[in-house]
């Protein structure tokens, strides 16, 4: 591989990590508020309403239901109102978050869905309030399925980005694209798809060594 | 009306019939609750006083759960009053409810211990919803683990712990915010027998030093019997009888407490029931029913002596309730002769014991 291309694949791998660190990010940041939502709203919650639970839903399952690489050219308009331009590592980052947050939040509903009851009827018997369940009690009993969820997520977003080339947005999809398979440099091709292994495992690993160290429910 | 109907179709025992006092932590008024086509609560009044242990118990299904919720508002009723420390709850928010939880520690059947929490925090959480200072929830803590015996396991996350041990941290943690009231869900319901005789006896000691007024529900009488003073039987909704302990024990009016007695009292041993005839045969077989003076006294031989004849002990026994002895006797009356029957029922009933010709047996058995 030629000094150029390495500098290519390094500033990729840079572009790559941006992405799914900064979309991975906000997708969590909205994403368990919107689970929490969820679960609070739904028959029985600690916040019942119906209404807010369905329009919720609604909202996420459409977002959940159209293809990323429509969702990154539909968003377009968007994506240049926040970030001021429609092209570029940045620009990705709006739609990617996008379509990760309502992912994620439903990953995060399912975690919090499966904290027993009676230990929120025992917060309640305490005297908590609806911020304290949730403090005390759904997050960090849900935890661990929160964190393993947000792995989940952030291996996701590494796959998605590699569409994100399309809205010149780098990364190493677009390099694998670009050099591997326009251009026939098969070495660039095992380089990406190597570096691709190593980051998925790593962030694999490190979650559920996270899991691990978080739960003790057994 | 209704208090009308109430009257009639409850039991009450002389001791237990009162009306309410000032010291009541806890007075239920015709409280009803129903969910769908079936009522949960139908109509229960209730009054719990100051520093005592009243036990409620109930089959599955009797209503139950829904009353000890409606204590603490986890469960609204529909109609009815809940009075706490003289304040009726029933109409409160649940914003006006939380704090008013706070006088209230409640221990749950499956102990609902928070997985993510060590023991410590699980038992500082009451004083950390309360806003104590951390110095203070732990210190408190850590006393409250030295009254249940679990100072070691204070580091400890519950899952490493017996369920004897978890339901220690479940009282240690409802004692936290030093409640009023002590509400107890079915809390030895999951334990093995001899955990359950020492999760009572904590309750129990508990309930003495800390002068704590404890109610607590149960489908199993061996639970009142150790620790109760007074008994409700609740059954599709309604209070069906109530009084002290050993008086239920010794008297048990409705056909529900019978049943529910029925594990933990003398019965007949079926080889015998079986062979019962209403015809007269060699011997009458005979149930008595004694407790108090009746049981203290050598009724037997005072019967032998009054009615000659022969009595036989074919089963049964003297056991202590609350330091009451309560006994159920069955005994075998030599000859089926009416009139001679009639002059020992007569002689038994005269010393306070309650007789039962059970049928008569050909043979002696």
């Amino acid at each position: 591989m030629s000094p150029v291309l390495f500098e290519l694949l390094v500033r990729s791998i840079w572009e790559t990590i941006l992405m799914t660190a900064a979309s991975g990010l906000i997708s969590l940041v909205f994403g368990l508020p919107l689970g929490l939502a969820l679960v609070a709203t739904d028959r029985g919650g600690i916040a019942e309403n119906l209404w807010v639970n369905r329009a919720l839903g609604a909202v996420i399952n459409g977002f959940r239901s159209v293809p990323f690489i429509i969702l990154l050219v539909a968003l377009i308009p968007v994506t240049r109102l926040i970030v001021g331009t429609s092209i570029g590592t940045w620009a990705a980052i709006v739609p990617l978050s996008i379509a990760a947050t309502p992912y994620y939040a439903r990953i995060a509903e399912v975690s919090l869905r499966e904290v027993d009851h009676g230990l929120i009827e025992a917060a309640r018997a305490m005297g908590g309030n609806r911020w304290t369940i949730i403090r005390e009690v759904l997050v960090p009993e849900a935890l661990p399925g929160i964190v393993a969820g947000f792995t989940v997520t952030l291996v996701t977003l590494i796959g998605a980005s590699a569409m994100a080339g399309a809205i010149g947005a780098g990364g190493l999809g677009d390099l694998a694209i670009r050099y591997g398979y326009q251009r026939f440099e098969t070495s660039v091709m095992i380089a990406v798809v190597i570096v691709l292994i190593v980051l998925v495992c790593g962030i694999q690993w490190a979650g559920d060594r996270l899991v691990a160290r978080l739960d003790h429910r057994a | 009306m209704n208090q009308h109907f109430a009257s009639v179709t409850e039991v009450t025992h002389p001791v237990g019939g009162r009306s309410a006092g000032p010291n009541d932590v806890v007075r239920l008024i015709e409280l009803k609750r129903r969910f769908g086509a079936t009522a949960a609560l139908d109509g229960v009044s209730l009054s719990v006083r100051q520093g005592e242990i009243l036990g409620i118990i109930g089959r599955s299904g009797a209503g139950k759960s829904t009353l000890i919720r409606c204590l603490n508002g986890l469960e609204r009723p529909d109609s009815g009053q809940v009075f706490i420390e003289g304040r009726d709850i029933s109409r409160l928010g649940e914003r006006e409810l939380q704090p008013l939880r706070r006088r209230i520690g409640m221990i749950f059947q499956h102990f609902n211990l928070l997985s993510a929490k060590t023991v410590e925090d699980n038992v500082a959480l009451p004083l950390k919803i309360e806003g104590r200072p951390r110095a203070e929830r732990l210190a408190r803590a850590a006393e409250l683990l030295e009254l249940v015996g679990l100072s070691e396991k204070a580091k400890a996350y519950p899952a490493s712990l017996s369920g004897g041990q978890k339901q220690r941290v479940g009282i240690a943690r409802a004692l936290a915010a030093r409640p009023a009231l002590l509400l107890s869900d079915e809390a030895t319901s999951a334990l093995d027998p001899e955990t359950t005789r020492s999760i009572l006896a904590l309750l129990r000691d508990i309930n003495r030093q800390l002068g704590l007024t404890i109610l607590l529900i149960t489908h199993e009488m061996e639970v009142i019997r150790s620790i109760a003073d007074r008994v409700a039987v609740i059954d599709a909704g309604r209070i069906v009888e109530q009084g002290p302990v050993w008086s239920i024990f010794a008297d048990p009016k409705s056909a529900i407490t019978q049943s529910l007695l029925g594990g933990i009292r003398p019965q007949l041993p079926a080889e015998i029931a079986s062979r019962l005839t209403q015809n007269a045969g060699v011997e009458a077989i005979l149930r008595i029913d004694v407790a108090g003076e009746a049981a203290r006294s050598p009724l037997l031989s005072d019967l032998a002596l009054a009615v000659p004849g022969s009595f036989r002990l074919v089963h049964g026994g003297i056991d202590h309730v609350q330091q009451q002895p309560v006994g159920t006797l069955f005994v075998a009356v030599a000859g089926s002769n009416e009139a001679h029957l009639a002059e020992v029922i007569a002689f038994l009933k005269a010393r306070q014991a309650r007789v039962e010709v059970l049928g008569h047996v050909a043979g002696s058995v």
